[in-house]
């Protein structure tokens, strides 16, 4: 099974263990990612504001290159996923906003596409079960919390990758490959996301929160699927951790990372050095590394 | 507070442009409060939500763009997703902010972009907060 | 040559406004046959009938056209001023040049509405000249009553209707009377237990000897029309003797199995052979078949053993009888939209968030803790509970967008309750708007407030999460500006009414309407608010949309004074518009038959003087006849043809036009 496959900007780049434990642990479960010939940034933000035609141009180049090699398009990155799943919406449901697009790119785009994320492939193309049996190294009782966000999920379950209120694809995930998942009611709050750039303080709040709902609930480690969200999680426990003499920071890695580990991957070629909280020294006490 | 309303400014070309910008029809909201109730950055708005949504009914464009809620907006759309009207507060103060942008009154921050951030962030937080910030 | 009048009515500027009524009255007298026309302010005035008996008379009329509104609202008032005035009241027939003409045009010249006016008038003219003197049809009337769904608007109209003397017929679906109410603890605003004003009327329909109660069935079939309604009801299988079983309730004791209380919603188990609850009418109980491992695995079977007058029969079948009635009541009641669908409050995740009507389980004195408030996940006394008021109602997204009613209420009576029962108990109370326009009710809903400590916070709730054992509430104060955040022990909400699973399929059994919530129509929602467009079958209740008691009971009754009027009388009289057969040239093609929706056609036969059939043709039968017309375009050899409305006059119409 090959299935054409969207990186995005950040994958390529600061998240590339992302991108590579994604593409090993594919093989292992039998599906192949084929990376696009060609492709370019989303835009990394759907836009809110209908009027606003000239931002889904780029989402629409991207969707139009990839119709023309297939049916499916998988991504990774939680904003590529919510960009090009929404845009491929306008594309196929509004005719007049369609025609503009087309026309702005010079393609023939109509929304045909199908938009599923690399979770919905293990979920319904490959099978959770069939997941658990390539595992060769079970994260056996590694407490792991799954931070969904919102772009995964938001604003409707019709476009998102599960039920927007009780998602539970990361944690059927995580069984398959024998972590434990925990809990944790902030898993679909948001982090700050971009205000990053411009509000400090705000984003550290919001992933503070974050983290200390999952640290509250016993996480040991968390997942995540945006890169985004990784960055502003690991920014947020270092004002923690100052902050609050007993907060212990955690890791926060992809969760192809762990895939790749429970599938049996080499440990060294999982990225995890890219982390600004290794991993390494709690994968080492669970005997995982 | 008291406020001196006018047909002129409910019905008026300021919220009809901005209705007309964010796509929202600003009726439907009847003020529940939900949005402000799960919006996780609403207790920094000097304006929360759903009181955008009121003032704007009113006809009160000013007080909302004076206000730093626009700019606080994560656009996570959770007043979207849990409203029983099907508003959305994040479409609505992203129109407002496009509206600003393309004036070329809103903030532009890239000079302020502490470097540390530059080197280390994902790309997608630059390409994101540059639609949003900078038009 | 027919003396034909045609009054052409202004209705004050109703019609006068866009349409020249005078110029219509004059075209008119132009046309042959007529002899005399006028316009007039209102027809339907007592002066307006008058001139019209008058006119007749002195012009020796023998038929006339009434232009003026639809003949919804006045054709009867003047087909009873033309049989005053010694015509055949079919004789008299009404254009609708209101509706259907001034109303929708606006031309204020009246060129549109006068040209149309008087077009619309000359094809009922045509139709006129060809019609015959029908005469009203007389039926018979089975005097007996059904009523579908014993809850208390059932009970009631059933009550009432076997005062007046009526034999009726209760048929439940659950194995008790009682319904929703039955659950209830206290009612608003008088906050008298329901079971004590309940159970009496319950008992009171057991003993009339004027009702028969057909608990745990359902009807499965309605054939028939006003007056004579066969209706076939399904028992389902109880595996107890009716008849024999004395409600010892020694079986139930004895029955070692458990299983959840459906009417206990989810807070209690019940025995696998249970009766509802303890004051369950009838006090006979029944078998949970799918999980009674005596009928699904042969084993077990302690309840026939302990049973006394043996009278548990695990071979026990559904059974069908089949009543005849004159009139039905339809009485089915609501349900609580499916809490689940509101993923952000936790329902179902987190064991203390619960709906209202679990919260009346608890706050029952028969329920499940005895009346004592206490939290389904560990039994503990919970020191707050928030409560969130239009969970799903008012909501176009996820739920309705209709208002349920009685939420605001019975929310205000909860805080009190918990008020009363945990002392130094905190209620929190989202809401978004208090309607509360009853009587006392208003009232009622302060004296939560100000005396009972409910704190009401007028906002909604955007999510709901538990965290170290403790329920976090995150809300919003619109009237104070901020974000809301309550550690709560308890969490109920107040979930939408909605229309009963099933209530479309009974609906179309009984062939009458219901909007897209699934709640029945009434045939008008003011003037004829328990009637339905199907003659012979009213509504009471919250089947029609979410209503308090006082109302329901209130509909109740009214539809049996309906049902006791109508069978006042020997025989009703009915419209005479219904199909009739060529006898010649009928060919028994019998597509009529298939097409008829109200199976009023039967397969007749002609036979010879030795009996012989010689030929078989349709024959359609007045009393069931709807005369909607299928069969006329049905028919293959033209054959058929609607009285009033037949081809010939039709065509005549549309050629005038």
């Amino acid at each position: 099974m090959k299935i054409p496959y969207y990186p995005g900007c950040t994958l390529n780049t600061v998240s590339k263990g992302f991108d590579l434990s994604a593409r090993a642990s594919a093989r292992s479960v039998g599906f192949e990612m084929e990376e696009l010939a060609q492709w370019n940034c989303c835009g990394a933000t759907f836009p809110l504001s209908p009027d606003n035609l000239i931002a889904l141009s780029a989402p629409a180049k991207v969707l139009a290159n990839a119709r023309k090699g297939g049916e499916e398009l998988t991504t990774l990155c939680s904003v590529c996923y919510n960009v090009l799943k929404r845009t491929n919406a306008v594309m196929k449901g509004d005719k007049e906003k369609r025609s503009v697009i087309n026309g702005f790119i010079n393609e023939e785009y109509d929304g045909s596409l199908s938009i599923i994320h690399y979770l919905e492939i293990l979920r319904d193309k490959v099978g959770f079960d069939k997941v658990k049996a390539a595992v060769k190294k079970p994260l056996t009782g590694l407490k792991t919390g799954a931070y969904y966000g919102c772009m995964l999920l938001r604003p409707f379950e019709d476009r998102g990758i599960d039920d927007s209120e009780r998602p539970v694809i990361f944690e059927d995930m995580l069984k398959a490959v024998g972590a434990e998942p925990v809990e944790f009611p902030n898993k679909i709050e948001c982090c700050g996301a971009h205000l990053a750039m411009s509000n400090t303080g705000l984003v550290t709040k919001l992933s503070g929160n974050v983290m200390t709902s999952a640290a509250d609930n016993g996480a040991e480690i968390i997942v995540t699927s945006c890169p985004l969200c990784q960055y502003n999680l690991e920014q947020s426990q270092t004002a923690l951790a100052s902050a609050t003499g007993d907060y212990k920071p955690m890791p926060i890695i992809y969760f192809t990372q762990l895939l790749g580990l429970a599938l049996g991957q080499p440990v060294e070629t999982l990225g995890f050095e890219k982390n600004v909280w290794d991993a390494m020294p709690l994968l080492k006490k669970k005997g995982l590394a | 507070m008291k406020i001196r309303l006018s047909g002129a400014d409910i019905d008026g070309p300021r919220v009809k442009h901005i209705e007309r910008v964010t796509g929202e029809d600003l009726k439907h909201c009847y003020q529940c409060g939900k949005c402000s109730a799960g919006c996780p950055v609403s207790y920094l708005m000097e304006v929360p939500p759903s009181r955008v949504m009121r003032l704007l009914q009113l006809g009160r464009v000013d007080d909302v763009e004076a206000a730093n809620t626009m700019w606080v907006c994560v656009g996570c759309v959770q007043c979207y997703a849990r409203c029983p009207k099907g508003c959305s507060v994040a479409s609505v103060l992203e129109g407002m902010r496009q509206i600003q942008l393309r004036k070329g009154t809103g903030p532009t921050l890239i000079k302020d972009i502490p470097i540390p951030f530059l080197r280390k962030a994902p790309q997608q937080a630059l390409v994101c907060g540059f639609r949003k910030f900078v038009g | 040559m027919p003396r034909i009048g045609v009054f052409v009515c202004q209705c004050g500027n109703n019609i006068a406004a866009t349409v020249d009524t005078k110029k219509v009255a004059e075209e008119m007298l132009k046309l042959p046959g007529v002899v005399y026309t006028c316009d007039y302010k209102f027809m339907c005035s007592s002066p307006g009938q008058e001139m019209l008996k008058q006119t007749i008379k002195d012009n020796k009329l023998d038929s006339i056209i009434v232009a003026a509104c639809s003949p919804h609202m006045h054709e009867k008032t003047f087909r009873k001023a033309g049989e005053a005035a010694g015509l055949n009241p079919y004789r008299v027939e009404i254009t609708n040049i209101r509706e259907q003409c001034s109303w929708v045009h606006h031309d204020k010249t009246r060129a549109v509405g006068t040209v149309k006016s008087t077009d619309l008038t000359r094809m009922t003219l045509e139709r006129l000249k060809r019609n015959q003197p029908l005469n009203k049809i007389k039926i018979p009337i089975k005097k007996r009553a059904l009523v579908i769904g014993g809850g208390i608007a059932g009970i009631q109209a059933a009550l009432d209707i076997a005062e007046g003397g009526i034999e009726v017929v209760l048929v439940e679906r659950e194995p008790s009377i009682g319904g929703n109410m039955a659950r209830l603890s206290e009612t608003f605003p008088t906050m008298d237990c329901s079971q004590c004003i309940l159970t009496p009327k319950m008992v009171e329909a057991e003993l009339n000897e004027n009702i028969k109660l057909y608990t745990y069935s359902e009807v499965e079939k309605v054939d028939g029309y006003i007056g004579n309604f066969t209706v076939q009801i399904r028992k389902k299988a109880r595996y107890v003797d009716e008849d024999r079983c004395t409600g010892c309730g020694e079986c139930i004791e004895k029955c070692p199995f458990n299983a959840e209380s459906k009417f206990e919603l989810g807070l209690a188990k019940r025995k696998i052979i249970y009766t509802p609850f303890p004051q369950s009418v009838p006090n006979i109980p029944v078998i949970d078949a799918p999980n009674c491992p005596k009928i699904q695995k042969d084993k077990c079977g302690a309840c026939a053993v302990v049973c006394g007058p043996k009278c548990i029969d695990f071979k026990q079948e559904d059974k069908i009888v089949t009543e005849e009635f004159g009139a039905i009541i339809v009485a089915t009641g609501y349900d609580l939209m499916p809490n689940e669908r509101f993923g952000e409050y936790g329902y179902g995740r987190i064991k203390d968030v619960i709906n209202g009507m679990q919260f009346e389980r608890l706050a029952s004195s028969s329920g499940p803790t005895g009346g004592e408030i206490r939290r389904p996940s560990d039994g503990k006394v919970p020191q707050s509970i928030v409560f969130i008021q239009c969970v799903g109602s008012r909501d176009e997204q996820k739920g309705v967008s209709y208002c349920s009613k009685v939420c605001c209420m019975y929310t205000a009576k909860h805080t009190m309750l918990y008020n009363h029962k945990v002392h130094g108990g905190k209620s929190y109370v989202f809401y978004m708007d208090i309607r509360c326009a009853g009587k006392r009710y208003e009232e009622f809903v302060r004296r939560a407030i100000e005396h009972d400590g409910a704190m009401y916070l007028r906002g909604r709730v955007s999510r709901v999460y538990e965290k170290d054992g403790r329920i976090i509430v995150q809300g919003a104060d619109t009237l104070s500006n901020s974000q809301v955040e309550i550690e709560a022990d308890m969490v109920v909400m107040a979930t939408a009414l909605v229309s009963r699973p099933g209530a479309d399929s009974l609906a179309q059994k009984l062939g009458i309407g219901y909007d897209k919530y699934k709640f029945y129509n009434e045939y008008h929602p003011k003037l004829r608010p328990v009637e339905t467009v199907t003659a012979g079958i009213f509504l009471a209740g919250t089947c029609m949309g979410p209503m308090d008691i006082p109302d329901s009971v209130a509909q109740g009754s009214a539809t049996a004074s309906k049902v006791l009027a109508l069978f006042s009388a020997n025989e009703m009289t009915r419209e005479p518009i219904t199909a009739l057969v060529n006898k010649v040239t009928c060919n028994a093609c019998w597509d009529c038959v298939t097409a008829c929706p109200y199976s009023a056609i039967e397969r007749d036969a002609v036979k010879n003087r030795q009996g012989e059939v010689v030929r078989l043709l349709a024959k359609v039968n007045e009393g069931v006849c709807q005369g909607c017309g299928v069969c006329v375009a049905a028919c293959r050899s033209k054959s058929i043809d609607l009285k009033g409305y037949t081809d010939e006059q039709v065509f005549a119409a549309l050629a005038a036009f």
